[in-house]
């Protein structure tokens, strides 16, 4: 039997609302009005099922990638196996860091399938899946953490550019992070990738052994996590400005490599009030906040 | 599914979807919709509606339900709609997230409920002692980082004030970020220690006892040296020739005192150091400091000078007390009319005794301050002006948090709240730095309309209760976490 999930306008009426289970996702389509009617249905069809078909294959979903192989047979775990697949092979990663992109990629290829949409997104918890054309271009907010809201850049991506998937990891989120980042967002070309990618340099962000560290096994705080007894990061005190640079610099490394294959288009790293943007993105302060040093010519900036 | 005798520390296995979480007790699942709340399963949704009947999970605040206000509150069946998690939008530019209307007696009741973002905002913070914390106006630090200044004394306590836009974005980067953290603390009543130029390392936290240089407060004092004569000469008269109330502010002496003359009690030819404000009134008998009554002084008889010989005569007792009780000391004097200690009798044992019990608790209180600018106005209104005007002619109430607040009269609405009236962790922050805090407006429906209200967003009251199966206030930060979207 299937279950339906909950779907809903926001309170604007412009805003779709789907949830399931553990999956909230917020969806906004601009296009005529029949067509924009035509992609929320489709969205909600395509959602209603999809975590159940997810949670057929959750053991092996659970388990480490293998980089050679996909046994898996979903079409959305597939993608979430995909987006994991470049990194198996040198860490230890589960094709469950890519699951919030590959459900937003999957709904957003459900709605622009059938749809003549001049923009549409789907936001998956800040795991964002964008479509694009012509001059239509989306403004994407920098938050410090994801459990505070509030913006602390902006970053503008036109339909040119390749990004089509925007993920922020860290270990403020619902997932656990083997990192120390409060906020690491990626831009790749799908949401999968980049929820993924994000993952990868979230967790690079470190100071292994640092006495103000709290680590415990995820597996003791979530039984059936899927890091099993892999120590993630629990609390991190008070770090000196050496400190935090050099956290950061082990994510920029992994950024930077990540960004050299072509994994992604762009990383922004924030830990404790700092940021490294890496990548040839143009990110725009917001607000009345520091403006930037300069531009991003060499690739990598402090704000 | 679920019963009351599992095991406290047993997991539990979610059955709200099929990912089937095992949570731990204390954890919530993958959703953070649901959690194992000692043992049992329950529903944790961010947005909070507090219903009294289940308060025993958290404090809850009641609506401030009397007064003049004929339009009622908005609640019904002992349901309050809190800003709690409400989530807010940066700049505030777009509706409020949840405009509640309730209809109750007929009168269509509007609940403007909303997260401000307050960039001006700030603590007022009252320590409850007589000991010296600092001077007036020296910088109060958290961390090292200057996040606010010492301000008046007030009665039997001293006032500090922290925050304020120029520590949270004037400064550098870390002292914003201190001072919002230290902010959002003392809001939610955690413990925070700060230091205070050329002063006192106090430990301040809204509802409990300030701990100075390492010493829990016990007591305020019973009252300023001269009003504990005031209060104590009949009790004193008969029992001892001379009392010295020591206190920093103004110290008392019982025979030259308005109270002591009225009950002829003789001169004794006592001669105090300071300055004399009125007859048995005096100041500045020693430099401040956390001894007897907040002066530095350990030994008592170095505020005063040599007895009067023309007056004084061997044997007369005197009694000297702080104004907390908490220090005192009995002397007789000599034949060369020096004072010489002498063990307390019983019958002033008890007064001291008096004084103390008639102190009450020291406590630290903590004001909430913020004042709720344009942007957060016209998230309420499409022209916000009208909103404070209908705030200063009391057609709108506001609360924080469901709790009571204090509005300042002139411009703007800038309102104080006692933090420990709010649900624990109702304060959040954004990387700004600024403080997030619940704010509701409450009006009549056709008031709401009359200032320009976002009418197209006002929700009944039922399609909120719809969203909510069970209330459990279950931690601050999913009290706090707002609404994803």
């Amino acid at each position: 039997m299937r279950r339906a999930p909950q779907v809903s306008f926001l309170a604007d009426g412009r805003r779709l609302h789907l949830q399931d289970g553990p999956i909230d996702l917020i969806i906004e389509a601009s296009g005529n009005e029949a067509d924009v009617r035509r992609a929320y249905s489709a969205a909600a069809r395509r959602f209603t099922g999809l975590l159940d078909k997810l949670c057929d294959e959750l053991p092996l979903l659970r388990q480490r990638a293998n980089p050679a192989h996909c046994a898996l047979r979903g079409k959305v775990a597939r993608r979430m196996h995909d987006a994991v697949r470049p990194f198996a092979a040198d860490c230890f990663i589960t094709p469950m860091a890519a699951v919030a992109g590959a459900v937003a990629e999957e709904i957003l290829s459900a709605i622009t399938d059938n749809s003549r949409l001049a923009r549409a997104y789907v936001n998956n918890g800040g795991d964002i899946a964008l479509h694009l054309t012509g001059a239509e271009q989306f403004t994407v907010g920098l938050a410090e953490r994801p459990d505070a809201p509030g913006l602390l850049q902006t970053m503008t991506i036109r339909a040119d550019d390749r990004t089509r998937g925007v993920a922020t990891s860290g270990r403020h989120g619902r997932s656990f992070s083997l990192g120390i980042a409060d906020a690491v967002t990626v831009l790749a070309q799908t949401a999968a990738q980049a929820d993924a990618a994000a993952t990868i340099v979230a967790n690079a962000v470190d100071l292994p052994g640092h006495p103000a560290i709290v680590r415990c096994p995820a597996c003791d705080l979530q039984p059936d996590s899927d890091l099993g007894a892999l120590l993630v990061t629990r609390d991190v005190g008070e770090l000196s400005g050496r400190e935090i640079d050099e956290a950061l610099q082990g994510g920029v490394a992994s950024a930077r490599k990540l960004l050299a294959a072509g994994l992604i288009e762009g990383a922004a790293l924030r830990l404790q009030g700092e940021m490294i943007v890496v990548g040839p993105k143009k990110i725009e302060p917001f607000g009345f906040r520091a403006p930037l040093r300069g531009p991003a010519a060499e690739g990598a900036i402090h704000a | 599914m679920l019963n009351e005798s599992t095991a406290a520390d047993d997991k539990i296995r979610c059955d709200a979807c099929p990912v089937m979480c095992y949570i731990k007790p204390g954890a919530a699942g993958a959703c953070d919709r649901y959690a194992n709340q000692n043992g049992q399963l329950v529903r944790v949704d961010p947005h909070i509606l507090l219903e009294r009947t289940v308060s025993q999970g958290g404090r809850l605040v009641p609506f401030q339900a009397t007064g003049d206000w004929d339009g009622k509150i908005v609640h019904e069946a002992n349901i309050v709609v809190t800003a709690i998690g409400a989530g807010t939008t940066y700049p505030d530019y777009k509706p409020a997230p949840f405009i509640v209307s309730s209809k109750i007696d007929g009168v269509d009741m509007v609940t403007v409920v909303t997260e401000g973002i307050f960039s001006y905002c700030g603590v007022k913070v009252k320590i409850d002692t007589d000991r010296y914390l600092g001077p007036e106006t020296a910088t109060v630090r958290a961390q090292g980082e200057a996040i606010g200044h010492v301000t008046t004394s007030e009665y039997g306590s001293q006032m500090l004030s922290l925050g304020g836009v120029h520590h949270l974005t004037g400064g550098s980067k870390k002292e914003g970020r201190v001072t919002c953290d230290a902010l959002m603390d003392l809001s939610n009543c955690k413990a925070v220690d700060l230091t205070i130029d050329g002063g006192a390392n106090v430990v301040v936290q809204a509802g409990c006892p300030p701990i100075v240089n390492g010493l829990v407060e016990e007591r305020m004092r019973v009252g300023c040296g001269s009003a504990t004569i005031g209060m104590f000469a009949k009790q004193w008269h008969g029992k001892v020739d001379e009392v010295v109330v020591v206190d920093d502010h103004i110290t008392g002496v019982l025979s030259e005192h308005q109270a002591g003359k009225l009950l002829d009690i003789p001169d004794t030819g006592i001669k105090m150091k300071g300055r004399r404000s009125t007859p048995g009134r005096y100041f500045q008998v020693a430099e401040p400091g956390t001894g007897w009554g907040g002066t530095r002084i350990s030994d008592p008889l170095s505020v005063l000078g040599p007895f009067d010989a023309k007056k004084a005569r061997p044997g007369m007792t005197m009694l000297m007390v702080s104004t907390t009780g908490e220090h005192a000391a009995f002397y007789e004097l000599d034949e060369a009319l020096r004072p010489v200690e002498r063990e307390l009798p019983v019958d002033l044992r008890a007064s001291v005794e008096r004084i103390q019990e008639n102190c009450e608790p020291a406590l630290c209180t903590v004001l909430f301050m913020g004042g709720a600018g344009g942007s957060l106005r016209a998230g309420v209104t499409d022209n916000p002006v009208r909103l404070t005007r209908s705030v200063k002619d009391a057609l709108t109430r506001v609360t924080s948090g469901g709790a009571p607040v204090y509005v300042w009269p002139g411009g703007g609405i800038t309102f104080m709240v006692d933090v420990t009236r709010l649900p624990a962790g109702a304060f959040g922050y954004v990387p700004t730095p600024a403080l997030v805090a619940p704010i509701e407006f409450t009006l009549r429906l056709s008031d709401y309309a009359a200032l320009g209200g976002h009418m197209d967003h006002v929700r009944p009251l039922a399609s909120l209760k719809e969203n909510i199966e069970k209330l459990q206030m279950f931690s601050p930060s999913a009290a706090s976490s707002g609404v994803r979207t």
